[in-house]
């Protein structure tokens, strides 16, 4: 596949992880943030810290936009296919995520809710297409690579007259939430960030430049491939050692300063931020969010079906804010594999397979056993 | 967060055309994109191209690779295993 | 008057035991899958056993959709449970077939079905020799779902069980992995993507033959199918209380499948497979295995994939196509396409 298996080659990994090796000064760490759950996934999937340096680590970022969305926005998201009898297309990613009562969509399914996995939103206007009888609701969620379809669906469901198509908008901003990590009140021992790929496609990497400058910490936009993510860690690492809080951009065949400004538009045309929006594991961000403009509010699900979820807490113990910040590991989570596993997640962390928790379990369990055992020797 | 696909395109009809990836062949939209070819690559996501790949940069990157590989031997000698 | 084919559907009273039935049998089951046992007309078939040792096994078969790239939910029965036998070192004999008949199932649907399990049961060397049809009222069933059960010989001499796996055991696959899945997933609703990916679903019993021939002390066998690779060898490092180490770039896959698992972000080594098979072997075996396999048509891919080793935690590992080490786990439920 042209454009990614160069991207997966062994001995320029080899040949990438010697030139870390020789560069990363050896009296020092370097902890660099992966901010996208894609990159904390291809980290895990390729082994990629097996071939870093002791003293380079990675830590794993908010960037999951299924870790991160709420639990009573799921709980809304029920309540419209099981009190409003609505059609409610989504992503797979959200299929698993418990809810309330640790009930998920794919429970609520098999209870007879008409809930339907979709890959695009053109599914979704199909569906409401060959439904009109019916209502559609279609549950958006995603950072700002997945805002833009998402508005090209109302665009079109308006200019179609697809009355009972809607949508219930779930989309959050990458730059706040890299605000909220920075802006902790602990302050957060990071010394780079590896920034999203996608999310980078479609803004630019000019927005990451305020935080570099406002918090002296280098941003380095980095490619999807364990490659790219190699690259970008040797990047940082220079940039580190000159002591410059530049951003610099590895991905370049795709990402641009400016962006995709035709996606920009569409989304700045349909959608509009809300004043504060609350992500589960970060508390309450403001400006984080985006909301469906008034001129488009007839396909704001919200609008359409009012739906009150209760406030769900967070499990007493679970680590995740913690580890969403970067200021804890998942082994570091009591939790952690023993009441919250992937088949039984606790937190935010371990819902997706691309969260922090999710993914150590199961590509990086060895490394737990390995140290575990190697602990008890030691005591022995 | 954000799996998209470099695919090439294999055909353009109005605002859908369809790409293939190592041969599989899908549908999408090109409502996000302009000014792309057939034959050129786009990076596809939930059925959306996102924007087009820079061949010349993608070119540039993989050099940057090799010069990893270049500049590391000399300096590391005895510490290869 | 014989049965509409054309145009028939299934209803009530085909299930009902009456005349209806009856030439829904003759006309369609019998005809096809013709042999002296259901000529007979008896409720069950009778037999001589000559072997000491037995293997019996079953299969429920509720594949959506019925027909697909590569084969059908009849040929898919078939294939099934005659490679859950053969899986033991069993030499397959005799199958049954239980039928449940969705109400308005197209007749025309359920005689391509039965034709291709008959043409699956010829080439293979088995006979489907007793089987049962019921019908049930519309919308409690999903056209037909199909129950095979099967029974074979071990030869002398040949133990195959999924806890025989020792440390040092060579691992090995017959071929390419997750095309199967693809196959059924390139035609599921909303996921539609064009390939040219067919199932694998083949009867693996005459490569099993070759091999036990070769090799009669092979310690395990198993063929990969839901869940893939990875769930499969996880059973078995459970059920042997043993680790595995094994090596991506060793691991054939179909280039369109690779390709089609990037686009929906799925991981080939859990997408199911109807026409492969693991072995572990002593790995003295493994060069000889490897050869005897690879001469046989469904072999022709066959690797050496890993190692079995020492591991209380019966973990499953890889070596990555980068050179990282990776957990193979098992699976939390149905592998779904993902935007993250």
């Amino acid at each position: 596949m042209k454009y990614i298996d160069e991207f997966r080659d062994q001995k320029q990994a080899r040949d990438i992880a010697k030139a870390i090796a020789r560069e990363a000064h050896a009296d020092r760490r370097y902890r660099l943030m992966e901010f996208c759950g894609g990159h904390t996934h291809a980290i895990f999937r390729y082994g990629v810290q097996d071939l870093m340096p002791d003293n380079v680590e990675f830590v794993h970022g908010p960037g999951c936009p299924v870790c991160v969305l709420p639990i009573g926005r799921l709980d809304e998201a029920m309540q419209m296919v099981e009190t409003h009898g609505v059609i409610l297309c989504t992503y797979g990613d959200m299929m698993r995520v418990p809810g309330a009562k640790r009930r998920s969509l794919i429970q609520a399914k098999a209870d007879g809710a008409d809930i339907r996995m979709v890959y695009s939103t053109q599914d979704a206007l199909k569906i409401a297409r060959d439904n009109p009888e019916r209502q559609v609701v279609f549950f958006a969620i995603g950072f700002e690579t997945t805002t833009p379809p998402t508005a090209v669906a109302i665009k079109q469901a308006q200019s179609e007259g697809l009355e009972n198509f809607s949508v219930f908008c779930n989309h959050v901003l990458t730059p706040a939430a890299l605000g909220a990590i920075l802006n902790a009140e602990t302050p957060v021992d990071i010394d780079a960030f590896l920034g999203p790929s996608h999310v980078s496609t479609v803004i630019g990497s000019g927005p990451y430049e305020p935080f570099a400058e406002q918090y002296g910490k280098p941003i380095v936009i980095a490619g999807f491939e364990p490659l790219d993510v190699m690259q970008s860690a040797l990047m940082a690492i220079r940039l580190i050692n000159e002591g410059r809080t530049a951003v610099e951009n590895e991905y370049t065949r795709a990402v641009t300063r400016e962006g995709n400004t035709k996606a920009q538009a569409l989304v700045n045309e349909v959608f509009e931020l809300r004043d504060a929006f609350e992500w589960r594991g970060l508390g309450l961000i403001p400006k984080s969010a985006l909301q469906i403009r008034t001129e488009f509010s007839g396909f704001d699900a919200e609008k359409r079906f009012p739906v009150q979820a209760q406030p769900v807490s967070d499990v007493k113990g679970c680590a995740c804010p913690e580890i969403l910040r970067g200021q804890k590991k998942p082994l570091d989570c009591k939790l952690f594999g023993a009441v919250c596993t992937p088949e039984n997640p606790m937190g935010s962390c371990m819902v997706s397979s691309e969260g922090a928790c999710a993914a150590y379990w199961s590509y990086g369990r060895h490394r737990q056993k390995a140290d575990q055992e190697g602990q008890s020797k030691g005591a022995a | 967060m954000c799996l998209a696909i470099p695919a090439e395109v294999i055909s353009i009809d109005g605002d859908t055309a369809q790409v293939s990836v190592g041969g599989v062949k899908k549908e999408i939209s090109m409502a996000l994109v302009d000014d792309v070819a057939v034959g050129d690559y786009v990076l596809i996501h939930v059925g959306y191209a996102l924007n087009k790949i820079s061949t010349e940069e993608a070119q540039k990157t993989l050099e940057l690779f090799a010069q990893a590989g270049m500049l590391a031997p000399d300096i590391l000698g005895g510490q290869e295993s | 008057m014989g049965i509409n084919l054309k145009t028939g559907k299934v209803d009530m009273s085909h299930g009902s035991g009456g005349r209806a039935m009856a030439k829904l049998i003759d006309e369609l089951f019998v005809k096809h899958l013709d042999n002296a046992f259901l000529r007979q007309g008896n409720d069950s078939a009778s037999f001589d056993m000559t072997a000491s040792r037995m293997v019996m096994a079953t299969d429920g078969h509720v594949i959506s959709p019925l027909f697909f790239p590569g084969g059908d939910i009849g040929s898919l029965a078939v294939h099934g449970t005659v490679n859950d036998v053969a899986m033991m070192g069993a030499k397959p004999l005799y199958l049954s077939a239980g039928f449940i008949l969705e109400e308005g199932f197209p007749l025309a649907d359920l005689d391509r079905i039965v034709m291709s399990m008959a043409e699956a049961a010829r080439s293979t060397g088995v006979s489907i020799v007793t089987g049962d049809t019921k019908v049930v009222e519309q919308g409690k069933g999903d056209g037909v779902f199909i129950t095979t059960a099967g029974i074979g010989i071990v030869p002398e001499g040949v133990t195959i069980s999924g806890d025989r796996a020792r440390v040092g055991d060579a691992i090995l696959i017959s071929g390419s992995m997750g095309d199967h899945g693809i196959a059924i997933l390139s035609k599921r609703e909303n996921l539609e993507f064009e390939t040219t990916i067919e199932s694998d679903s083949a009867a693996l019993n005459g490569l099993v033959a070759d091999m036990v021939k070769a090799v009669p002390q092979i310690h395990c066998l198993r063929d990969p199918t839901r869940g893939g690779l990875a769930t499969t060898l996880n059973e078995l490092a459970t059920q042997s209380g043993i680790g595995m180490q094994l090596n991506e770039s060793a691991i054939p896959v179909k280039p369109q499948v690779a390709a089609a698992c990037e686009l929906l972000g799925l991981d080939p080594l859990y997408v199911a497979n109807e026409g492969k098979l693991i072995a572990i072997c002593a790995a003295q075996d493994a060069g000889n295995l490897l050869s005897v396999m690879r001469d046989h048509p469904l072999g022709k891919e066959a690797a050496v994939i890993g190692r079995v080793v020492e591991d209380r935690h019966h973990l499953v590992q890889m070596e990555t196509c980068l050179g990282g080490q990776r957990v193979v786990d098992w699976l939390a439920g149905e592998q779904l396409p993902r935007i993250c």
